[in-house]
């Protein structure tokens, strides 16, 4: 590990002011990823500016129905919210169901939308890996690829995004709040991350220096019902093979509205757009499932190892919304 | 835990309980030593060829750093036989990850960045590092060089008995590298001074070290101490010194008379400390109409490392398991450019019996016949091939007491046709059997303190078994005094030689020469002995060595719930009967029992090390890659075991437990999930992908 400067930020603006003026300054909050990074020589920062200390640290009911989440907000102590727990499980499910207790108790709502592929090619430093080193080639595409993306990859890049709680996020609409040497601006966390194309190592839309303060969620009554389903190798502590955050209103037997999203399919949290407009007006029916699912998978690029991806999809997202639909007719 | 599981609150809690939960317990990496230095290994890039250049300038820059070990400035060592120890001896590279030099540092951080400056160069060779169906060398292993190895078997006519069998399978198995990952990582502290070298170092046992070490840096046994007095685990890859042990020996030869200390991360023990090597297996199995067998033929195929063979014979588990008049056995290697593969938890037995009790199931499905009458109708009077008689062998009632432990009787044997919710539920069974050995060579010494107090010494490792504390039960015993009125020593060259901790043959070996030593004791000094005497012996040659089979049995239950959705697999429930001779104390013997069954559920489910073939190196080589089973993996573990009386092993009576546990566990989830889905997987490890429909 690289000797790196330590500075713990006491307010905003200076915080932004130092990782701005300095190429190699980075934010750590929990550490649960960045330090890992360091340990393996993936990222050598000059300096860390420590943020934890910042007044982030809340989740706030607003007025209008939003829920604004500090980004300094354990995953811990964001799942046991109970305003998350009764107006947005899928995101209370999808943080209980990411890594460990003792990694859920450091890590924040920030650090968490920000975490890194865990691609094995692009956390082992020997190996070529164009997120890490661009322009050294993809180890990946003709490599170990059970983990890879189906969808949105390119050819320099088919690495997916490890999060579960930006794939709970991105079927609730939320907005990524950022402050930045220029002032604020928000993202909708859908648009947050980025696709690989030509530009892997560019992991989200942020600029050198912006910090994610908060993120807001909507008013969204559906949310009420909602569930993450993460399918993975061990029953506890494993990345996504798949997973799917879901939310449905049932009229009469027909979906009225439903908010989809895949995690462990994409270089991104994959906001299933194809399958809400399929399943908008459809009968709650196993077709109507399954049909949805398919008009989402039906772009889907398969590799060597992740074949299965296609299928586990179709069949745990027809899972997930019998569940919630059964449970909306009963 | 549910379940009257037998018998586990007796026997004396460890000795060293307490030590160890509340971390005073001195692990190898923890001892304290004065002023230490820092090894970071430097490790090979490519997996054959040779190093061109090493540039160590930038690294020698670096504050704190104190020598940059390669093989242009290290130390000869002596030719031992042991191409793993020969480190730095050359500029050839033999594997990816190999060790090729070493930085010594003032601390840990300063020695990982200035490895990370040292510019290596290359001399690339044309590697093959992937198993393979045709896997490039296949050859038949040299007996010479695998204390292990049978060789092939031939008796009957396998062909002709198949070509008339009722029923027939013919079916190929395949089982992934598998990595050893105790929890305490492989670590060393060497100190040179005058007087010789000193070793701090996480094994198996001590004695071995030094004995290997004396030869390869040239000393005298008695100038060389290892000492252990905790050891974290092993499973096998602390069996035999490896690389780092020799790096840092050579590292401390240039401190000065500073100790350092080199512990190595997960990643590098991937490359480092051996693994379970992958096989290929095929067995062809022969019955007649009630399911006895007329023909056996078991064919593996396993990886081994072109720089250093080692070969598990994983066919030889159908050697002497089932009755069959007719028998094909043959053990094959493909010596590929990789790190040498070693021991891991009942290494053969634990692949080998995976594959036969699979097609054992498959067997008794074919012919419609309950697996365990199946098995039951195939019990031998004598074992098959040596004809010797069994010392013991109670295979059939650990089948028969499980079976009503476990509801078998209840079992519709039709597949694919329970369904709780969600889930596909089934059960299946398999039996498991592990040979019972005996090391020779261990001496305990017997020294009666005063007014009561003994203190017994022996060399052995305790790898986490309990092994201190069974050892200090039998000393009590056959002293006839309280358990608290024995001192145990052990883990280190300063006690009497004692035998590798392997091969679950610990507390036999160990065990057998407590007691006997503890009878010449006696014999020498009576009843009531004077303070200070003492007494140094070994155990008696045992007379029915040769004259009988020697085998721990058990009978695995699983209980196996398939998502039939996302094909998740899930194990509810497992029973493990085993019958393993005297069970020393109940207390270690159950945690060894549900250890074993534990990792066998992880070998089912999760463990495989995925090796890319273009580099040569485990991609998946951490803990977040490799998955082990976790607590929400494990469900209901029961674990009892039958009474049984062996008057033939051991002067104990004891047969090993620490790895018949892991044996057929696999199998028996394998089975089960074959029953509760009608699919058949037949390549490790059992993952949702599979059952996927």
């Amino acid at each position: 590990m690289k000797p790196f400067d330590y500075q713990r930020a006491t307010d905003a603006d200076s915080a932004i002011a130092t990782v701005s003026r300095d190429p190699e300054a980075r934010y750590i909050g929990g550490g649960t990823n960045l330090v890992d990074h360091m340990k393996l020589g993936i990222t050598e920062p000059g300096k860390l500016v420590d943020i934890t200390r910042l007044p982030y640290d809340s989740v706030e009911s607003l007025p209008d129905g939003r829920v604004r989440i500090g980004a300094t907000v354990r995953n811990s102590d964001l799942a046991a919210e109970p305003v998350i727990r009764q107006r947005y499980p899928v995101l209370a499910q999808a943080l209980l169901s990411g890594a460990s207790g003792q990694l859920r108790n450091l890590a924040t709502t920030g650090g968490n939308l920000l975490q890194r592929t865990r691609c094995s090619y692009f956390q082992d430093v020997t190996t070529p890996c164009n997120k890490r080193e661009p322009g050294s080639g993809c180890s990946a595409l003709e490599g170990w690829n059970r983990h890879h993306a189906v969808l949105g990859a390119s050819e320099r890049c088919v690495a997916t995004h490890p999060s579960d709680m930006a794939v709970a996020l991105a079927a609730l609409d939320a907005d990524v709040l950022v402050a930045g040497p220029d002032g604020q601006r928000t993202v909708p966390v859908t648009e947050l991350h980025r696709l690989p194309g030509d530009e892997p190592e560019q992991d989200t839309v942020l600029r050198h220096g912006e910090l994610v303060t908060a993120v807001e969620l909507p008013s969204l009554p559906l949310a009420a019902r909602s569930r993450y389903r993460k399918v993975r190798d061990r029953a506890s502590y494993a990345f996504a093979l798949v997973s799917v955050a879901a939310a449905v209103e049932v009229t009469d037997g027909y979906i009225t509205d439903a908010r989809i999203a895949f995690g462990g399919l994409a270089h991104k949290p994959w906001r299933a757009t194809a399958a809400e407009r399929a399943l908008h007006g459809a009968p709650a029916t196993e077709e109507a499932f399954r049909a949805a699912a398919d008009a989402e998978l039906a772009e889907a690029e398969t590799l060597r190892d992740n074949e299965f991806k296609v299928p586990m999809t179709r069949n745990t997202l027809a899972s997930v919304l019998r569940e919630l639909t059964q449970q909306e007719g009963s | 835990m549910t379940g009257a599981t037998r018998a586990t609150s007796q026997g004396p809690e460890r000795v060293e309980g307490r030590a160890k939960v509340t971390g005073t317990a001195p692990y190898a990496f923890e001892y304290p030593v004065t002023d230490p230095l820092y090894l970071h290994p430097l490790r090979s890039g490519i997996a054959r060829g040779r190093i061109a250049s090493i540039d160590t300038a930038a690294a020698e820059r670096v504050d704190g750093v104190h020598t940059v070990l390669t093989h242009h400035n290290a130390d000869a060592l002596n030719p031992i036989g042991d191409p793993e120890l020969a480190v730095l001896q050359s500029d050839g590279i033999d594997f990816r990850g190999q060790l090729v030099g070493a930085v010594v540092a003032e601390t840990p951080e300063i020695a990982a960045h200035a490895a990370g400056l040292v510019d290596i160069r290359y001399e690339r060779l044309p590697h093959d590092s992937e198993f393979r169906d045709d896997a490039n060398i296949v050859y038949t292993p040299d007996a010479d060089a695998s204390p292990m190895l049978a060789p092939d078997l031939e008796r009957g006519d396998v062909d002709a008995a198949l070509a008339e069998a009722t029923h027939t399978v013919d079916v190929t198995y395949t089982t992934p590298p598998e990595h050893h990952n105790p929890i305490e990582p492989h670590a060393v502290i060497a100190t040179w001074d005058d007087d010789g070298l000193t070793l701090h170092d996480s094994n198996q046992g001590s004695h071995l070290v030094r004995d290997l070490l004396a030869p390869l840096v040239g000393l005298d046994k008695e100038r060389i101490s290892v000492i252990a007095p905790h050891v974290g685990g092993a499973f096998g890859s602390k069996g035999m010194p490896h690389g780092h042990v020799a790096l840092t020996v050579l590292a401390a030869r240039r401190t000065a008379g500073r100790p350092v200390k080199c512990a190595l991360s997960r990643t590098q023990m991937f490359e480092l400390v051996g693994y379970r090597p992958p096989t290929r297996q095929r067995v062809r199995l022969g019955a007649d109409s009630e399911g006895r067998l007329t023909a056996t033929e078991h064919d593996s195929l396993e990886q081994t490392s072109r720089f250093k063979q080692y070969a598990e014979q994983s066919a030889s588990a159908s050697r002497e398991m089932y009755a069959s008049p007719n028998r094909r056995v043959t053990n094959r290697l493909a010596a590929l450019d990789v790190p040498a593969p070693t021991w891991m938890r009942a290494p053969g037995e634990a692949s080998g019996m995976y594959a036969l009790e699979s097609a054992v199931d498959e067997l008794a499905v074919r012919a419609g016949i309950d697996p365990i009458e199946l098995r039951v109708r195939n019990e031998p009077e004598v074992a098959p091939v040596s004809g010797l008689p069994f010392s013991s062998r109670n295979l059939v009632a650990c089948l028969r007491q499980g079976a009503e432990r476990f509801g078998w009787q209840d079992r519709d044997p039709r597949p694919g046709t329970r369904r709780e919710g969600d889930w596909l539920v089934g059960t299946g069974v398999a039996a498991a059997s592990f040979p019972s050995l005996l090391f020779p060579g261990s001496l305990a010494t017997i020294r009666h303190e005063s007014g009561g107090k003994y203190r017994v010494e022996i060399g052995a490792a305790d790898i986490g078994t309990g092994a201190r504390t069974a050892l200090t039960q039998l000393a009590a015993e056959g002293l006839e005094v309280p358990f608290e009125a024995v001192e145990l020593r052990l883990g280190s060259t300063e006690q009497p030689n004692a035998g590798l901790a392997g091969g679950s043959a610990g507390t036999a070996s160990w065990g057998s020469t407590v007691v006997d030593a503890v009878r010449a004791f006696r014999a020498e000094h009576g009843s009531d002995p004077a303070a200070g005497v003492e007494t140094t012996a070994g155990a008696a040659d045992n007379p029915d060595l040769g004259k009988y089979a020697m085998n721990a049995y058990g009978a695995q239950f699983a209980e196996v719930r398939v998502h039939a959705d996302t094909g998740e697999v899930r194990v509810p429930r497992m029973l493990g009967v085993f019958a393993a001779g005297r069970i020393v104390n109940p207390r270690t013997a159950h945690s060894q029992f549900l250890g074993g069954m534990t990792m066998g559920i992880s070998m089912a489910l999760h463990e495989h090390s995925v090796v890319d073939g273009r580099f040569g190196h485990v991609v998946n080589h951490d803990l977040a890659g490799y998955h082990i089973a976790g607590n929400a993996d494990v469900g209901s573990i029961e674990v009892s075991w039958v009474e049984e009386h062996d008057p033939h092993v051991n002067s104990v009576g004891a047969k090993g437990i620490g790895e018949v546990g892991i044996v057929g566990t696999a199998a028996a989830i394998g089975n089960a999930a074959h029953h509760a889905t009608g699919v058949r997987v037949r390549d490790l490890p059992l993952t949702p992908d599979k059952f996927l429909r």
